[in-house]
C-alpha cells in the first residue's frame, strides 16, 4: 500500500487516480499510524511553503516523513513537497524538513528567453528534463519526453549528486532530484501524460532500501 | 524552454459537449468524457471544459463529468462557466480539476479572483475574458471592451486595464477570448492577443477563431500567445491535434511531442 500524504496542500485526488490507474492500492491520508505502516510515501503538494509546513507540524506529519525517510522507505515528492523536503525555503523564510540537504529559490524576475522574449513566472506548462545521471525513475522515458510544471520556486540541493535531472526556465534547474530512498520531481508526474506515468509507475515498482 | 500549448476546448452542456458558432445554434457532438479521453490520447496539452448548462439544478451533472475526466486523463483540465463562489470553486476543484476559470463572475463581483487565489493557490484561478473590438473611447482606451452573456452586454470596462487589474488581484492564467473572431474560423484577434500578453506577467491562452493551423502558428508567435484554444477545427474532424502540432514544429514552434 502507497500513502499518499494529505495535510490540506492542494488537491490530492490526481495523484491517487494515477497510482489506481497503474495498478497499485494507494490512500489519501494524515494517519500516522497508516503512514508507518505503508510500504511508499507519496508527499505531494499545491500552495506555499509557509502554510503547509505549519499544516505538516500541527498534523506530526514532519516527523513522520523523516521516519520512513531513515526506516529507508522509497518517499516521492512532487512540487511543494519536493520543497518542503529540503532544508529551507525562501517562500515565506520556511525552515524545512531537511531530508534533503540544500535549499528552495525563487525564479528572477525578467528573466528572458535565447530568443529575447521575457519569460513568465510562474513557469507554468510543458518542458523538458536533461538527466544528469543515470536513475531507475528515468527507465523508459525518451529525449523528447515532456512534463509538466507549475511553480515559482525551485529545489538547489547542496550535493550535485543527488541531482537526477534538470530543466531550463531561464536558469538551468533541479527538477528529479534522487538518492538512496528519495525520490522527487519539480514537476508533476501525476498531470504528465505518459511520461509521468512511467516515472511514477518506476518508483511504484521501487524496492525499500 | 516552455513548449506552447495546444488546447481543445469543449463546451459542455447537461452532461453532453456542444459547439456553438458564435454561440448560437449549438449542436450536440457527444460525450465529454470520451472526448477528453480521444484529445489526452491525440496529444492535448491541457483541455478545458465550459459548463453552459442553464439552470442552476443540473448543475451537478458537470461534477460528475469532472470526476470521471479526472479518473480518465492525466494532464491539466480545468473548468468555467457558472462558477459564481469560492465554494463554486472548491467542489469544482475536488472533483479532480486542475484550475477554475471565472468569466462574467468576475467582472461582476472582481473579488472572486483574489478570494480563489488565496484559498486555492494563483495557479488555480484562471480569468476568462469575452472581448469585443470597439474603438478607442474615453473610457475605453485600448479600443477593447469588456463584454459578458455572450458578448450580448457591454460592461465600459477596457480589456487591458482588466487584464491588468486581474493578475493584480491573483488571477494565474488569462484565457482571453475574441467574440468578434470566435466561430469564424479565420484566425485568432492577434492585436488584442498581443496587447495583453505584452502586458501581463501571466500566460495567455489565445481564444477564437482558430480555423487552419496557421493561424496558431500566427497567434503564438506574433500574438505572443502562450497557448491557443481550439474547438470546431478539431471537434469536426478537420485536423487532429498532430496534425496541428507538426505544423507549429516545421515552423519552428517548440511544441510538446507524444
Amino acid at each position: 500500500m502507497i500513502a499518499i500524504i494529505d495535510y490540506n496542500a492542494g488537491n490530492l485526488t490526481s495523484v491517487a487516480h494515477a497510482i489506481t490507474h497503474l495498478g497499485f492500492k494507494c490512500k489519501v491520508t494524515n494517519d500516522i499510524r497508516f503512514i508507518s505502516e505503508a510500504e511508499k510515501i507519496i508527499f505531494p503538494g499545491v500552495g506555499a511553503a509557509g502554510s503547509a509546513m505549519e499544516s505538516l507540524k500541527r498534523l506530526g506529519l514532519d516527523q513522520a516523513l523523516k521516519k520512513a525517510f531513515s526506516d529507508g522507505k522509497p518517499v516521492f515528492g512532487i512540487c511543494l513537497g519536493t520543497q518542503i523536503i529540503m532544508q529551507y525555503s525562501q517562500e515565506n523564510d520556511t525552515e524545512c524538513i531537511g531530508i534533503i540537504d540544500g535549499s528552495v529559490k525563487p525564479f528572477q524576475k525578467n528573466m528572458t528567453s535565447e530568443n529575447g522574449s521575457k519569460l513568465k513566472i510562474p513557469h507554468m506548462g510543458w518542458n523538458k528534463i536533461y538527466p544528469e545521471k543515470d536513475h531507475p525513475l528515468l527507465l523508459g522515458l525518451k529525449n523528447d519526453d515532456e512534463f509538466y510544471f507549475v511553480h515559482s520556486f525551485y529545489p538547489a540541493p547542496e550535493h550535485k549528486e543527488h541531482v537526477v535531472a534538470k530543466t531550463d526556465y531561464g536558469i538551468r534547474f533541479p527538477s528529479i532530484i534522487g538518492f538512496d530512498n528519495i525520490f522527487a520531481t519539480q514537476f508533476h508526474p501525476e498531470k504528465s501524460g505518459k511520461p509521468g506515468l512511467v516515472i511514477l509507475n518506476n518508483f511504484c515498482r521501487s524496492k525499500p532500501c | 524552454m516552455l513548449s506552447k500549448r495546444i488546447i481543445p476546448c469543449l463546451d459542455v452542456r447537461e452532461g453532453k459537449t456542444t459547439k456553438g458558432i458564435k454561440f448560437k445554434n449549438n449542436v450536440d457532438i457527444g460525450d465529454p468524457v470520451e472526448m477528453a479521453r480521444f484529445y489526452y490520447e491525440e496529444g492535448a496539452d491541457e483541455i478545458v471544459f465550459y459548463d453552459i448548462t442553464a439552470s442552476h439544478e443540473k448543475r451537478d451533472i458537470m461534477l460528475d463529468v469532472v470526476k470521471r475526466v479526472a479518473e480518465t486523463i492525466f494532464i491539466p483540465f480545468s473548468v468555467g462557466g457558472g462558477i459564481r463562489s469560492v465554494d463554486d470553486m472548491r467542489s469544482v476543484l475536488l472533483a479532480g480539476a486542475e484550475k477554475i476559470s471565472v468569466n462574467s463572475a468576475a467582472v461582476k463581483n472582481p473579488e472572486i479572483i483574489s478570494q480563489g487565489a488565496n484559498a486555492f493557490g494563483s495557479q488555480c484561478v484562471v480569468l476568462g475574458m469575452d472581448v469585443k473590438h470597439v474603438g478607442q473611447k474615453e473610457n475605453i482606451p485600448s479600443g477593447y471592451e469588456i463584454v459578458i452573456n455572450g458578448g450580448r452586454r457591454y460592461m465600459g470596462i477596457d480589456a487591458l486595464e482588466w487584464a491588468i487589474r486581474a493578475e493584480e488581484a491573483g488571477a494565474g492564467e488569462i484565457c482571453l477570448n475574441s467574440i468578434d473572431a470566435d466561430g469564424m474560423q479565420e484566425g485568432y484577434e492577434l492585436k488584442l492577443t498581443a496587447l495583453i500578453s505584452e502586458n501581463v506577467n501571466i500566460p495567455v491562452i489565445a481564444s477564437g477563431g482558430a480555423g487552419l493551423p496557421e493561424h496558431l502558428a500566427d497567434v503564438l508567435t506574433k500574438g505572443k500567445a502562450d497557448a491557443a484554444l481550439i474547438a470546431s477545427m478539431v471537434h469536426y474532424g478537420n485536423y487532429s491535434i498532430n496534425e496541428i502540432k507538426s505544423y507549429l514544429d516545421l515552423n519552428g514552434i517548440r511544441v510538446r511531442k507524444t
